[in-house]
């Protein structure tokens, strides 16, 4: 090997390497959280209302990072993504209770779970292609009706199983015309009761994971370079030949599945479900946590999400107060995140620290 | 047979031609000068010929194929890269990243590959790696490899942008005002650089500059626009003696 080559390969390890311990970091900080969580649950120091909470964290966790996918690395706004947490929900939930006991629980709640995050990525990329065609701000347009379409879709739905097989209707559980020893799934507003509670606190860590490693995984490769090419200018992107269209709608497919997978999981933890939970304040909720943990930084969404998830439980004994300190700490991080004082003073950190990166250079 | 071979180029915004009956043809491995005031449709010519405008008429050739009326993105494809007069890097991406972006249809691996890690996708990614570092030794940009493309100053940033369309391996490359912003040490360099590039990828180029100095130095043939018509056209230093020309650009 001569001279410039030797060169030429040491500066990419580290680059590569830079990239690995990123992508580690990561991994590391929800495996600990979930070590110290896990602890505190098995010697009983938690309370109940946190015990409750610990599944819809993980909920929002994985909301919140496939969020990011379209707002941080594809650039596009989208204000529904409550809408495909919903269309998860539901078919998974109806695929869990139309199967019932025919298939062991871990198998059933698997199927359930790739059940949902198929149909939510569908209806994702049927959205997403008409709309990422268009250059501008369409997308959060689109994506904010249809958050509220299939909400009010979902609630005229009643669908019902029998011998005879699947009977749908717009009107009522009664015109589904069951035969006596049928099963009602889905009953208009009242949703789907009586789901099989399979969610739990570790699977639901095991889906954030999966998710960190559909999602990492797909930044950091030709796809993820296209996507985030595209963000950064589209002109130059299509000048260098990458068909930019094409993966937008990758991202937001992407995006929209995970969100169905995290319906999934939620579907699964109370058993009951109706649509009112995913409206328009859920899909806010969860942009909220992409925008304060820092749009395109993973590791910024996960602990927005766990922070602003957990702490209005955490406040629940201080009533009146509950609300102030919500908002202080919604500012609080907004600054911490976004004030250039407070870029500079953690890129500042970053430099002391023996692993951390210096100025100017990528995490 | 020429490179490029466009006829009867016209485009007009509202009533404004832009650019008027414009024709012109480039031999391989020439290394071409647009030149003319501002305003005069230097930048429109190139939006014409990647795509991004379509033509009102006229027809251009690549290598003897139409390509009027193709999108940018399969003009690229068919071997024509560009740069841009207001600098467009992927600035959130590292300086290498954006090189590699220009890979994009050379290395090809699938989105599945990418997520699970296949081999396939250490293989390309390797080859791209090491490809991209070739690229960015001719423009001195190698130790900048992790930086992210926002953060390099101006001058080399025009660099990347070269570097990032050569990574395309295109037949001819097209450079919007490559030395803007440049000091004269770095233009002189940056006159090697595209010696060299032309020299050893195979290239044609076609270039748009105000800086005579590199016009003069380096381009073999000229065209001269005004108010989107051309003036004048030929051998550099017939074109700058024109009389014409003279006085309408370069001042008397
Ligand atoms: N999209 C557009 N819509 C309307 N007018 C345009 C458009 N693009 C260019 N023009 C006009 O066409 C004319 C030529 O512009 P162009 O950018 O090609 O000039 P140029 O020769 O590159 O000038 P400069 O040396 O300043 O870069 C200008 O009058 C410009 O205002
Ligand atoms: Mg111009």
């Amino acid at each position: 090997m001569n001279k410039t080559e030797e060169y030429q390969n040491e500066i990419l390890k580290k680059i590569k390497n830079k990239e690995r311990l990123n992508i580690a970091i990561t991994y590391v900080m929800v495996i600990a959280i979930y070590a110290i969580v896990q602890g505190l649950v098995t010697t009983g120091n938690i309370s109940n209302l946190l015990k409750g909470i610990l599944v819809p964290t993980c909920v929002y966790v994985i909301a919140a990072i496939s969020l990011n996918l379209v707002v941080g690395f594809s650039g596009e706004l989208s204000l529904g993504h409550a809408g495909f947490m919903c269309i998860g929900a539901f078919t998974s939930g109806f695929f869990s209770k139309a199967v019932g006991d025919g298939l062991p629980d871990g198998f059933r709640f698997f199927l359930a779970i790739v059940i949902g995050a198929l149909f939510a990525g569908i209806v994702g990329m049927l959205i997403g292609i008409p709309v990422l065609r268009l250059k501008g701000d369409y997308l959060a347009i689109v994506t904010l009706a249809f958050g509220e379409i299939i909400k009010n879709l979902l609630n005229v739905v009643y669908m019902g199983l029998d011998s005879r097989g699947i009977h749908f209707s717009t009107k009522s559980s009664m015109d589904l015309g069951l035969e006596s020893g049928g099963k009602k799934i889905i009953e208009g507003a009242l949703g789907i009761s009586k789901i099989p509670k399979n969610s739990t606190f570790t699977i639901g860590v095991i889906l954030v994971l999966v998710t960190l490693f559909i999602v990492q995984n797909l930044i950091h490769s030709r796809a993820g370079r296209a996507i985030m090419s595209t963000r950064d200018n589209r002109i130059a992107a299509e000048s260098i030949g990458i068909p930019v269209t094409r993966f937008k709608l990758m991202a937001f497919t992407v995006s929209a599945a995970l969100a169905g997978m995290a319906g999934a999981l939620y579907a699964h933890n109370i058993g009951k479900l109706n649509t009112s939970k995913f409206d328009y304040n859920m899909s806010i909720l969860v942009l909220v946590f992409v925008v304060l943990g820092g749009i395109g930084n993973i590791r910024g969404s996960i602990l927005a999400a766990i922070i602003l998830t957990a702490l209005p439980e955490m406040l629940r004994g201080l009533s009146d107060y509950r609300m102030l300190i919500y908002a202080v700490l919604l500012i609080a991080m907004m600054l911490f995140n976004w004030a250039p004082a407070a870029l500079a003073f953690r890129e500042r950190v970053r430099e002391k620290l023996p692993f951390g990166r210096k100025k100017k250079e990528v995490e | 047979m020429a490179v490029l071979d466009i006829n009867h180029l016209s485009i007009s915004f509202g009533g404004l031609h832009a650019v008027d009956d414009f024709n012109v043809s480039i031999e391989k491995g020439c290394l071409y000068g647009l030149i003319g005031p501002n305003g005069a449709g230097k930048t429109t010519v190139f939006n014409l010929l990647t795509g991004v405008y379509k033509p009102t008429e006229g027809i251009i050739r690549l290598n003897g194929a139409d390509i009027t009326g193709k999108s940018t993105i399969e003009i690229n494809k068919a071997g024509v890269a560009r740069t841009f007069q207001n600098i467009r890097l992927f600035k959130g991406l590292t300086v290498l990243d954006n090189v590699k972006a220009g890979f994009h249809n050379h290395y090809q691996y699938s989105v599945l590959s990418g997520i699970f890690l296949l081999p396939r996708k250490r293989q390309m990614e390797n080859s791209m790696n090491e490809r991209s570092m070739e690229i960015l030794k001719v423009f001195d940009l190698e130790r900048e490899a992790g930086l992210l493309a926002g953060n390099l100053p101006y001058g080399k940033q025009r660099k990347l942008e070269i570097a990032r369309a050569m990574a395309t391996e295109p037949k001819l490359l097209l450079l919007d005002e490559p030395a803007a912003g440049m000091n004269p040490n770095e233009t002189a360099e940056l006159m090697e650089t595209i010696r060299f590039v032309r020299d050893h990828f195979d290239l044609t180029i076609l270039l748009i500059e105000h800086d005579m100095k590199l016009v003069s130095g380096i381009c073999e043939e000229l065209t001269v626009l005004n108010f989107g018509r051309v003036l004048a056209q030929g051998k550099t230093a017939a074109v700058l003696s024109d009389p014409e020309v003279i006085t309408a650009y370069l001042g008397a």
